[in-house]
């Protein structure tokens, strides 16, 4: 269904939102003056900051004999080394009320036992006046261990009770189907790889606690430090206004976070910590390993009777992260569907949300079996798609709010030229290339939280918007400039977005690409409320020239208050209040997602990509790549395409380079740098489009969007690996797709 | 910190002057700093030699000359370079990035260290890094590693790619110590790890790389290199392979040929090079020649795919090359 487009509540003319602009502090950014978590100093009144160098596991599992720090204390400089044989109990009490991030099980505390639970936990803090003092004696800190081997095999280690979901019966359908299939897949481990490292910097006033910290929610170290250190929340606050990346790495708050402060805390001096590029690989979560076995069970004509995931996915040993698996479960028509999920513990540090988390990885497995049996049936993957596409939604039978695949399929066919795929496999050569076509398609849920936001219209006709979000690199301080601007009537340059604070009206956590939805709308109905005080006071005001107009026959446009029927019969914000005598106006508001969700609401991706496979050498090149979205109203297109080229060049890394290597002795993480852990450069990622299929989803969000951040991952590695497939005729189920996979022989 | 003492001398003399085996000669710096960073590698004295005067590209009947300090990104450029050694400008400008290329040096570049995990890692085992504490690679991750010229206690592969084109024509490395200066065939200067893989070349600790030259050769003018990665720039190689082939119509007359990222040197074929000599350059020869261009080597578990992606390798640039002409 097509819902009508709401007819509340500005009718204002759309001027910023749906055009394509330049983020606001693009030039703050590229000039370097943009101040991110580590940055922050003197310049912001933190003096005497002092340096923090943790000092990292080198074993797997086991427990710490001695830690010997004499060596450490006596290079000038140094002021301390905290370890759990000399750091005060912390309270440590509980941080899981209902909308926390942090998932169940028992948290990773900093210095509190001997316990070593992955290899590089942090075992102790190193501070000096000076970061080369601190770098230089944390490497003289001698810690002996009493060493265990370390459970690091997904496949072999015993898993967790596993979470069954079912509906049908799907193994009397499967063992009925005419056609049926079984694969496995593996995925590797993945890592986020922002560019800025995890930083903070903490500083306690008294009882009081500041800290300017990398994160995606400013919420999150304020609960989390609260409930370690004994205080309130109210106690704590949490600065994070740039974010240079993060992907999912920033959504908790990590335990250095807590070394940090607690250093400050016994020193009763700001600290500062910044994690090295290499304790990026252990000291923050990742993207968990898979395994991910599919069976598929189909009529002829490819019509899917029974679907049946079992899944392994990797957790650490104390908490349990466990990724959202469902796409499976609402793509295709299926009567007969079962999941089981099984977490698998193992000495690892815990993983995390990245990017598309959990819709990426079974999009994989989903969408390169269905490829598989498109291959196996001779039908072309999109047709088998649509003969599958459900009227409603399989799992909840909820009608969807609005679902545009099959309009991506055919927008995506006919752009991409995808009638010159070769239905055969090995088909196409040109030289030494083996040329190849695949698509896959993927979901995400349009979710939104609760979220509130504050407006201050100033005496010159300004805006300063505020609420406690996040910018880890979509542009969301540019995007909610684009909604204010258009709910208050005014230019962008006159509207402030602000955020990166806790004390401001909160936000829920900057992922799930559910910003806009939650915070987006929040603004409009803040900059909605903003703008009708404002009309109210100028058709109360005898002297305004909208005297005695009805409210709703007043529009504002460029910061011009008039009438609907006469554009000249007006006044400006600056006018209205100088002569009411106001400094300001200002208006609180909110959004709440609706108590009923009576539609099923996702955004919707169709991948296509071209690859060109060297016959010989088996490496692989993507030609190109094709995004379709159907995302919902798209705020700043702009944007939107680095968002879609960035989450498409991130499947590329999954399908074709990325992969934390660990050593199955130890855990030690073999390629903990830049050079070692590959991601795409630049001329592995040549010919990348995304187009968004138009339209708004008003019951997804009251601003119209689905969500683009994370949909635009998902069916990436699938789609390149179901082109490797065309191209080479050689099923790799193993990602990432390495030369030697397609070297070796049948 | 790790005091050291650090000095800019501008003669070569001076510089040599009171170096030992505690001195670190520092050039572009990107290996060393890396692995000073890294305390792979603790100097007590730093000698930055950049103020020396050995740079200069020349070419002249005896061959090209290149000057110790001559940076990547300046060699890869030079018109004669191009012209006379194409595989050298290529293995050059498939080495590393553009920002590395600016700052690295052609001498740094010979000797800069094995990119194996377990060297760069100070909390593992390795015998290069601390002789007589084992390999922590042998029955670890050695994708990377070498498949040639291996021992029971190093396995690691040599990472340059320069010196892949370099070994394979015949090119002399300058040297100059206190004792004086000599001059020593780039094939030889490097020594395979036995059981000494701390040891990795011939140079000894007071003595300085002046400079290269590549002889002249009826044949580095036709030539090329291919090198084989998972990523298409900024990564080491899987494998690569240098050949080039001095042709009499359609005869092969003679034939250089080495490979890299499979052996723990850059590692001259010298049977593929008899193999081709003499025959018809066609898929047949090449297919034959590279037959038992991996004899002798011994995969480890991740990195078995070697042998056959070095034929494959091999087949291919003698192929391209050929169709280049
Ligand atoms: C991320 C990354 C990727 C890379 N990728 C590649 C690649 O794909 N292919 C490739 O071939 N290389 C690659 N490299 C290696 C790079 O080419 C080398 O680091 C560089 O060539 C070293 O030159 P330099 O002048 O910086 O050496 P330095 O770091 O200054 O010195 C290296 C070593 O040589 C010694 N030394 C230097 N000059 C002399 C001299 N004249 N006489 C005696 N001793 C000397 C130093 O003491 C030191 O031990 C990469 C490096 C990095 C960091
Ligand atoms: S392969 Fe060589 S460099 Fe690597 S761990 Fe073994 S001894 Fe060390």
């Amino acid at each position: 269904m097509t819902p009508q487009p709401a007819p509340r509540p500005a009718r204002q003319p759309q001027a910023a939102v749906g055009t394509p602009r330049s983020r606001v502090d693009g030039r703050l950014k590229v000039t370097g003056q943009a101040r991110f978590a580590a940055d922050h100093g003197p310049a912001d009144g933190i003096d005497g900051i002092v340096h923090a160098v943790l000092v990292d596991a080198t074993i797997g599992r086991g427990r710490i004999t001695s830690i010997e720090a004499r060596a450490a204390l006596a290079v000038p400089d140094v002021l301390t080394v905290i370890h759990h044989g000399n750091a005060p109990r912390l309270p440590y009490r509980d941080n899981s009320f209902p909308d926390s991030i942090h998932p169940p099980g028992e948290r990773l505390r900093a210095f509190q036992d001997n316990h070593v639970r992955f290899f590089g936990q942090p075992v102790a803090v190193v501070v000096a006046t000076t970061l080369e003092a601190a770098r230089h004696a944390a490497r003289l800190v001698e810690v002996t261990y009493d060493a265990e081997p370390p459970q690091l095999d997904l496949v072999t280690a015993p898993a967790h009770e596993p979470d069954i979901y079912t509906r049908g019966d799907a193994a009397a359908a499967l063992a009925s189907a005419p056609v049926q299939l079984e694969m496995t897949y593996r995925m590797g481990r993945n890592h986020h790889n922002a560019m800025e490292p995890h930083a903070i910097v903490a500083r306690w006033d008294g009882d009081r606690l500041t800290v300017w910290e990398k994160t995606q929610w400013v919420a999150d170290p304020r609960n989390e430090l609260a409930a370690v250190f004994g205080i309130p929340q109210a106690a704590v606050r949490c600065y994070s206004r740039f974010v240079g990346g993060a992907f999912g790495n920033s959504g908790r708050t990590w335990v250095h976070s807590v070394a940090a402060a607690l250093a400050a805390r016994e020193l009763r001096r700001p600290v500062k910590l910044v994690l090295s590029r290499r304790q990026l690989y252990f000291g923050i979560g990742f993207r968990p390993a898979y395994e991910y076995g599919v069976r598929l069970g189909s009529e002829r004509d490819g019509r899917l009777t029974a679907v049946v995931h079992d899944v392994r996915g990797e957790t650490s040993r104390y908490e349990r992260h466990s990724d959202d698996l469902a796409l499976g479960r609402m793509l295709y028509d299926t009567p007969n569907f079962r999941q089981d999920v099984r977490l698998v513990p193992l000495d690892v540090n815990t993983p995390t949300w990245m990017r598309g988390p959990g819709w990426s990885t079974t999009a994989t497995a989903l969408e390169t079996s269905l490829d598989e049996l498109a291959h196996e049936l001779g039908i072309d993957p999109i047709e088998l798609r649509i003969r599958n596409e459900p009227a409603d939604d399989p799992a909840t039978g909820q009608p969807f709010s609005t679902r545009r695949l099959h309009e991506c399929y055919t927008t995506g066919m006919r752009e991409f030229g995808w009638h010159r795929r070769s239905s055969r496999p090995r088909a196409v050569r040109e030289g030494d290339w083996l040329i190849g076509m695949g698509m896959a398609a993927g979901a995400y849920p349009a979710e939104s939280a609760p979220a509130q936001a504050h407006a201050r219209l100033g005496a010159d006709g300004t805006v300063v918007v505020r609420s406690a979000s996040s910018d880890m690199g979509p542009g969301t301080t540019t995007s909610m400039a684009q909604v204010a601007a258009d709910a208050l009537g005014l230019p962008m340059w006159s509207v402030q977005f602000q955020l990166g604070d806790s004390m401001m009206p909160p936000a829920p956590v900057h992922a799930l690409a559910w910003t806009m939805a939650s915070v987006g709308s929040a603004v409009q109905a803040t900059c909605d409320r903003l703008r009708r005080k404002a009309v109210a006071l100028a058709v109360g005001d005898d002297r305004s020239p909208l005297h005695g107009v009805p409210a709703d026959e007043v529009v504002v446009r460029r910061g011009w208050l008039h009438t609907r029927a006469d554009p000249r019969r007006g006044e400006t914000y600056q006018q209205l209040l100088a002569r009411n005598g106001r400094t300001h106006l200002e208006a609180v508001g909110g959004y709440e997602p609706p108590e009923e969700i009576r539609y099923s609401m996702y955004a919707y991706s169709a991948i296509f990509a071209e690859v060109a496979v060297d016959a010989r050498l088996g490496i692989v090149r993507v030609r190109r790549m094709l995004g379709v979205f159907d995302a919902g109203r798209i705020v700043n297109p702009k944007l939107a395409d680095s968002q879609a080229h960035g989450g498409m060049i991130g499947g590329l890394g999954q399908a074709l380079l990325e992969h934390t290597v660990t050593d199955p002795r130890d855990g030690r993480i073999l390629n903990a740098n830049l050079a070692d852990y590959l991601v795409p450069t630049n001329a592995d990622a040549t010919d990348i489009r995304a187009i968004y299929i138009e339209g708004v989803d008003n019951e997804a969000a009251p601003i119209g969007v689905k969500g683009l951040g994370e949909v635009v991952q998902v069916g990436v590695a699938p789609a390149i690996a179901n082109a490797v497939f065309n191209a080479t005729g050689r099923r790799v189920r193993d990602l990432p797709i390495t030369p030697e996979a397609l070297l070796m022989p049948r | 910190m790790r005091p050291y003492t650090f000095a800019q001398p501008r003669s070569v003399r001076e510089a040599l002057r009171g170096a030992g085996p505690d001195t670190a000669f520092l050039a572009g710096g990107t290996t060393l700093v890396d692995l000073m960073k890294l305390e792979v590698v603790t100097p007590e004295r730093v000698v930055d030699i950049n103020r020396l005067p050995l740079d200069g590209i020349t070419l002249d009947h005896k061959g090209l000359h290149i000057g110790a300090l001559e940076r990547m990104s300046d060699v890869a450029a030079d018109r004669r370079v191009r012209e006379n050694y194409p595989m050298v400008a290529q293995a050059l400008e498939l080495s590393a990035s553009a920002q590395l290329r600016n700052m690295a040096s052609i001498g740094g570049n010979l000797l800069q260290r094995t990119r194996c995990g377990y060297f760069r890692d100070v909390s593992t085992p390795c015998n290069k890094r601390e002789p007589g504490s084992g390999c922590s690679a042998l029955e670890g991750i050695n994708r990377g590693h070498a498949v040639l010229g291996t021992s029971d206690d190093c396995i690691a592969s040599h990472p340059s790619d320069l010196a892949v084109p370099l070994v394979a024509l015949s090119t002399v490395v300058h040297l100059a110590s206190a004792r004086g200066t000599r001059s020593v065939p780039l094939d030889t200067f490097y020594t395979l790890p036995g059981a000494t893989p701390e040891v990795e070349n011939v140079l000894r600790p007071n003595e300085l790389i002046t400079g290269i030259t590549v002889p002249r050769s009826p044949w580095a003018a036709h030539s090329l290199y291919v090198k084989v990665r998972d990523r298409q720039s900024y990564e080491f190689a899987l494998t690569s392979a240098a050949v080039a082939l001095g042709m009499r119509g359609r005869t092969i007359t003679s034939a250089r040929v080495a490979a890299g990222g499979v052996g723990t040197r850059p590692w001259r074929l010298t049977a593929v090079e008899r193999a081709l000599t003499g025959r018809p350059a066609t898929a047949a020869t090449f297919e034959a020649a590279v037959v038992r261009a991996a004899d002798g080597a011994q995969p480890r578990e991740h990195n078995a795919f070697k042998p056959a992606l070095l034929r494959r390798t091999l087949v291919r640039a003698l192929t391209e090359l050929q169709e280049s002409r």
